[in-house]
């Protein structure tokens, strides 16, 4: 039980926010950030753990939230199945693209390669194909009730995705500790050794594909939800292939709260720099690509990396311990 | 059924526009033939130099053509200097930090193109433009053409500069093995600087090519980045001759797919040749070490 009290505490810190702040600025602004902690977290399954840098995450993201649109508005699904089988489709999207890429045997550049081109394929194919509404979009219709999974509370869709938040540090805590997490991280530090060690390296890099799309395309499906529109541009596009890495990176790659911390400093970050130009566009986006590049310059483990090693620092001084002795915990 | 000359026109066309791809494709496998990673800055590179072509053009009246000997050497310094104090220290020496940092980079530039000149798409007016060649049963686009014979001879320079020179020979002694090279006294970080600037050179010429027949917005250079990564990889990584004809036959895929299918899904063709190309064959067709 212990070991659950971090996540217990965050989320219950996260969740008491709209009982002090009732702006509806503010929820909107948390929301969209933990929308992307939650995108980030699916990246940092199958990247952080697993060393299998993808730069095609927005195939799941939208995959996720085209699902939801189309199943409700084109063939009358309710929202909470439709929902859940965005889930499983961005999954299935996850197992296709993991099989045919692993067991081609491709790594590094390659796999993010393989992935950048299959979210492009999708996108291509998302703004031309009826199913979709091509170039113009799915609209989901406006029904406020709890039955159709939409709110006029911006709380209620807060604690939504704060929920969908919480589920996936649980599934990463879980992986954490579990053998196949271990298996996992045995292939990231080295393909080879582990499976010479009898790890079967493809198995676990395409279980950890499959958990890592479902958790993206929940993301995607909450988008839905939350904004009642999507196309190609938003479901496929780069920005989230982008976003999902970068904001475990910024956090802390590999690490359980890293994607939550790296959402909430990137959207902070982003913020401060369009009120500082009054809204320009780019400069947000310019102000992430210089804080990426900082941070893999200067603390390659991301901030969480950058702590653990401020705590060690400050207990070896003060504890006057034998160096080596004080590990990251 | 199409007549021969419809289709005669459209390999033609794919064969000229495959030139530019060619080009394009070969600064990104040179620089994965020796550093090992996918620059992912390609793109936000050659967008930045259409735009430096632009305004070459429009406020010093400098022909597209003519821009290209400016802009080729000081888009070398400008790459050399990104590999020597960015990419470089920033990514110790770690594959994935390499590609992180030059995703970081393309998202830099091409944001801040967009902060700076707007999302406007901007073109510009060469006499010569719609200047075409008579082949008796069709025509040929005169910048086009030009662009075709520019991509062989900056090739074969290329080529020559590998070959005959002492950085040449140093980056190809990197290229094969980095450790015995170090020992023999070669400045690794300066070769990798060399030849990230070389790369960045034949972005610069390409824009300079592209520009007379092209628009030019913040987000221009994609569309042909993924076309190189496609190229890179069908030629195999590393491999100038592979670059080369890989370029052209993917110019001609584009233009007969649009041809069949339609213009919006002719790029549909490029990207499951690209998949296909990555799962049957990631070592490429001319079979460079991957």
């Amino acid at each position: 039980m212990r070991s659950v009290a971090p996540i217990v505490i965050v989320v219950a810190v996260l969740a008491a926010v709209p009982l002090v702040v009732q702006s509806n600025v503010t929820l909107n602004f948390l929301g969209v950030a933990l929308m992307i902690a939650l995108a980030g977290q699916g990246w940092n399954i199958l990247g952080g753990y697993g060393g299998q840098y993808s730069f095609g995450h927005a195939a799941f993201f939208g995959t996720g939230a085209y699902v939801t649109a189309i199943l409700q508005m084109r063939y009358g699904v309710n929202a909470w199945p439709a929902f859940a089988l965005g889930i499983l489709g961005g999954a299935l999207v996850g197992a296709v693209v993991g099989a045919l890429s692993f067991r081609s045997g491709l790594r590094g550049s390659y796999f993010a390669l393989v992935t950048l081109a299959f979210a492009e394929v999708l996108r291509i194919v998302a703004s031309v194909a009826p199913i979709t509404g091509a170039g113009v979009g799915t609209l989901v219709k406006l029904d406020l009730r709890v039955a159709a999974l939409q709110f006029e509370s911006r709380a209620i869709f807060y604690w939504v995705i704060l929920a969908l938040v919480a589920v996936a540090l649980v599934v990463t805590h879980l992986i954490e500790r579990s053998r196949f997490g271990a298996w996992l991280v045995a292939v990231r530090e080295n393909e080879d050794a582990a499976m010479a060690l009898g790890v079967n390296a493809t198995a676990v890099k395409l279980a950890a594909m499959v958990i890592s799309a479902a958790i993206t395309a929940a993301a995607g499906c909450f988008y839905t939800q939350y904004f009642l529109f999507v196309d190609s541009g938003i479901a496929y596009g780069t920005w989230m292939s982008i976003e999902a890495l970068l904001v475990p990176i910024i956090g802390g790659v590999g690490t359980l709260f890293g994607p939550l911390l790296g959402a909430l400093v990137v959207r902070v970050l982003g913020e401060a720099a369009l009120l500082v130009t009054g809204g320009a566009p780019g400069l947000d986006l310019v102000v992430f690509g210089c804080v990426l590049v900082l941070v893999i310059g200067f603390s390659p483990r991301g901030l969480m990396g950058g702590a653990a090693d401020i705590v060690t620092w400050l207990r070896k001084r003060g504890a006057r311990r034998p160096a080596g002795e004080a590990g990251h915990g | 059924m199409l007549s021969p000359i419809i289709l005669t026109t459209a390999v033609l066309n794919g064969l000229l526009t495959g030139a530019v791809y060619a080009l394009v494709a070969l600064g990104l496998t040179l620089i994965y033939g020796v550093l090992h990673i996918i620059n992912f800055a390609h793109g936000a590179l050659l967008t930045a130099a259409m735009f430096a072509a632009y305004f070459a053009f429009k406020t010093l009246g400098l022909d597209p053509y003519v821009a290209a000997f400016l802009l080729a050497p000081v888009f070398f310094v400008f790459g050399y200097a990104l590999q020597r104090f960015v990419i470089g220290p920033n990514s110790h020496g770690d594959d994935r930090n390499m590609l992180l940092v030059t995703l970081g980079l393309a998202v830099v530039i091409e944001n801040a193109l967009l902060f700076t000149f707007s999302a406007d798409t901007r073109t510009i007016d060469v006499p010569y433009a719609f200047q075409t060649i008579d082949l008796g049963f069709t025509f040929l686009a005169v910048p086009r053409l030009v662009g075709f014979v520019a991509v062989f001879v900056v090739a074969l320079a290329l080529w020559l500069i590998m070959s005959l020179t002492d950085i040449g020979r140093a980056i190809r002694a990197v290229a094969k093995e980095k450790l015995g090279a170090e020992l023999a006294g070669i400045d690794v970080a300066h070769v990798y600087a060399v030849t990230f600037g070389l790369g960045t050179a034949c972005v610069a010429i390409a824009a300079c090519l592209l520009i007379p027949s092209y628009y030019v917005n913040p987000t221009a250079g994609n569309a042909f980045v993924l076309v190189a990564f496609t190229i890179v990889v069908l030629g195999g990584m590393g491999s100038v001759p592979g670059a080369l004809i890989g370029g052209l036959v993917i110019g001609v895929v584009e233009s007969l797919s649009g041809l069949f299918l339609g213009e919006s899904l002719g790029q549909i063709g490029i990207f499951l040749i690209f998949i296909a190309a990555l799962l049957v064959k990631p070592r490429g067709l001319f079979g460079a070490r991957a």
